[in-house]
């Protein structure tokens, strides 16, 4: 059995990390694939300095999103005996970690609740909410 | 390379001093004396460049850009128009391999190289061309824009394919790279000189039409709201914004602008269009201006061919194909293909000519405007016989902006701040090419960078207080010199594309390339 779990950075990730942890310790196999999506759009306007530079910049969003938030999450699952690896993609939150779920072919996908607030989530939703709603497998809200 | 450094200081030191030198005929404004220093100090330049082909009128550069815009479109067999449905999917992103999501997309490269070609030359350009040539200027100009598709997939392409991608992770690209690299592996001589003369001529465009000729029509967008008032403070308020972007790095300011911009660029076409509809009655009458002036010149000064001269011109102008400029914008794509990029390129003529120069010259041409003679139908002259003679007596941006103001009052506000932000990003988009040439030249360096950025900064100052005339000619002047080197060079160097092609047609075609589910 597989499980996504998606990652924000923010510290309600824990949450959504300690649910999956105690789930997967009730079932005989279980990865855990752990998700850190970096927000990004094909379509955004960049100036010539900015494209001439994008190659490097995304090695370090990269190495960045692994030291601070998947490289401690999978030490603190491996520490706990489980099965777990990290994914890190640069794309649309919620369309990425369905994406990722279902190429995986996860059975579950567990992430925390919206975190953002404010005017933008108003007008255009959060994330999560975008999540549950689009999502081809099924997914679990960790409030 | 050290002798072009000299060169280089020689020439900015020229307009430090000649500037001060003038200073002593009392009886001129500050303006004035930029005016003459920088018409005497360039005039020979432009001569050169514009000079006509023995016997006519017609300007040898003008035959260049046409003839090699021709044999490309020759030569890769009508490509713009084959390969027009596949440029879309590349943009929309159907062949892209979702594991370089984060990577500069073909839509983001398409539109950073946009955002230095569309602007200006857009509004103040084609007014120019309408003013001088006639609505008939506007035929020849969308002919330009279409062959000039082929000129830009040809550079775009090896741009991409003989790019420098460093350790760091960084890319640089452009015909400088293209022109040594690509003669070194063909075996031809001179590949490094041709490189270090587009790179010198590549340098002034980007101070002429990348700065100049923008700051100038800033300013006299400016002036046509606030009233008269000396050029050279316009020119310090810009220097002083392009230092703090390129110099002091806020790269918040170029963000925000380039965001603004696509967004000016869409409220311009909407603007455009709602001007159209509302006149659509004219529309008919318009387009057949635009035919019977392409083919009789309706009156204009050099009759069929004046209006043939001012649309060649200005297309080159505005959407830069043959130049060069271009194949530097589009060179930090992410693609396995370089031809990918040279498909998606030559969406750019086609949005930035044929569709946005247009709108203008049918809003222009609609407007009224331009004076006809009501017992000949043929178009009036003004006083000098150089252009026709116009209700207002208005050239250039500010035709553009009374054209608009006649069939919506507040418009010519929008269509200031249209024009700031676009001479804005113009500026920055140039400051970054000429700083590519620049670098080629003498190497990559905090100092030499500094040195080129300066100059940039200072000719915004020059360019805002001189006149229109001497700014547009030499601006003209040093774009079009860098196309003689770039077409020269493609000729050696389109037998790589065709290759690039046969093989990436067969790929495309056997399935070989395929698009990728999202």
């Amino acid at each position: 059995m597989k499980l996504v779990i998606g990652l924000d950075g923010q510290s309600s990730g824990e949450k959504a990390l300690e649910f999956a942890k105690n789930m997967a310790a009730s079932m005989d196999s279980c990865e855990l694939i752990v998700v850190y999506v970096i927000e990004w759009s094909p379509f955004s306007f960049q100036t010539a300095e900015e494209n001439a530079q994008r190659h490097k910049r995304r090695e370090e969003e990269i190495s960045i999103a692994m030291e601070r938030v998947l490289n401690p999450a999978i030490g603190s699952l491996k520490d706990a005996g489980l099965n777990a690896r990290a994914v890190v993609r640069h794309g649309d939150v919620a369309d990425t970690i369905d994406d990722i779920a279902h190429e995986e072919g996860a059975s579950q996908i567990i992430v925390a609740r919206s975190s953002a607030g404010g005017l933008t989530t108003r007008l255009f939703g959060s994330s999560t909410g975008n999540l549950v709603m689009n999502a081809r497998v099924p997914v679990t809200v960790v409030a | 390379m050290n002798f072009i450094y000299r060169l280089f200081l020689t020439a900015a030191a020229f307009f430090a001093i000649a500037v001060p030198a003038s200073a002593q005929e009392a009886a001129m404004t500050l303006d004035e004396k930029v005016n003459s220093a920088f018409a005497g100090a360039t005039g020979w330049f432009v001569s050169a460049i514009f000079a006509p082909i023995p016997g006519t009128s017609f300007p040898w550069i003008v035959m260049w850009l046409v003839i090699g815009a021709s044999v490309f479109t020759i030569y890769f067999a009508l490509v713009q128009f084959r390969f027009f449905g596949h440029a879309i999917s590349l943009v929309k992103g159907d062949y892209s391999d979702p594991n370089d999501a984060g990577e500069v997309s073909h839509f983001q490269a398409l539109a950073t190289a946009l955002s230095g070609t569309v602007g200006l030359g857009n509004i103040a350009g084609v007014a120019v061309a309408v003013g001088i040539g006639g609505p008939g200027a506007t035929f020849w100009m969308i002919l330009a824009g279409l062959l000039g598709m082929a000129s830009k997939f040809t550079e775009c392409t090896l741009g991409v394919k003989y790019r420098n991608e460093y350790p760091d992770g960084t890319v640089s690209g452009g015909p400088m790279y293209y022109i040594s690299k690509g003669f070194d592996e063909l075996g031809l001589p001179g590949g490094k000189i041709l490189a270090v003369v587009f790179s010198i001529f590549c340098i002034l465009g980007a101070l002429g039409g990348g700065n100049m000729f923008q700051a100038n029509q800033a300013h006299a967008q400016i002036t046509q709201i606030t009233g008269d008032f000396p050029g050279w403070i316009t020119g310090l308020i810009f220097a002083a914004v392009v230092f703090a972007v390129i110099v002091g790095g806020i790269k918040s300011i170029a963000r925000v602008t380039e965001k603004v911009v696509p967004f000016m660029g869409i409220l311009y076409v909407g603007a455009a269009l709602i001007v159209l509809i509302v006149n659509y009655n004219m529309i008919g009458w318009a387009f057949g201006q635009i035919f019977a002036g392409a083919f009789t010149g309706l009156g204009v000064a050099g009759g069929m061919v004046g209006a043939l001269i001012q649309g060649f011109k200005r297309a080159a102008f505005s959407n830069e194909a043959g130049v060069g400029s271009a194949a530097i914008a589009h060179s930090a794509v992410k693609t396995k293909e370089p031809i990918t990029e040279g498909f998606v390129s030559l969406l750019e003529p086609l949005i930035d000519t044929v569709v946005i120069c247009t709108m203008t010259a049918l809003v222009i041409t609609i407007s009224g405007q331009l004076m006809i003679d009501q017992s000949t139908g043929n178009y009036m002259l003004n006083e000098a016989g150089s252009a026709i003679a116009t209700v207002d007596g208005n050239g250039g941006v500010a035709l553009t902006s009374a054209a608009f103001g006649s069939a919506i009052s507040w418009f010519p506000y929008v269509l200031a701040i249209a024009v700031i932000l676009f001479a804005f990003s113009t500026m920055i988009s140039w400051s970054y090419y000429g700083l590519k040439a620049w670098t080629y030249l003498f190497g990559e360096g905090k100092t030499t960078e500094l040195i080129f950025k300066i100059i940039f900064c200072i000719f915004i100052v020059i360019g805002a207080a001189a006149s229109l005339g001497p700014v547009i000619d030499f601006s003209d002047a040093a774009i079009f010199a860098m196309a003689v080197v770039n077409i020269f060079c493609l000729y050696f160097l389109m037998k790589v594309v065709r290759a690039e092609l046969v093989s990436y047609s067969a790929r495309l075609k056997s399935g070989e390339i395929k698009k990728f589910t999202h």
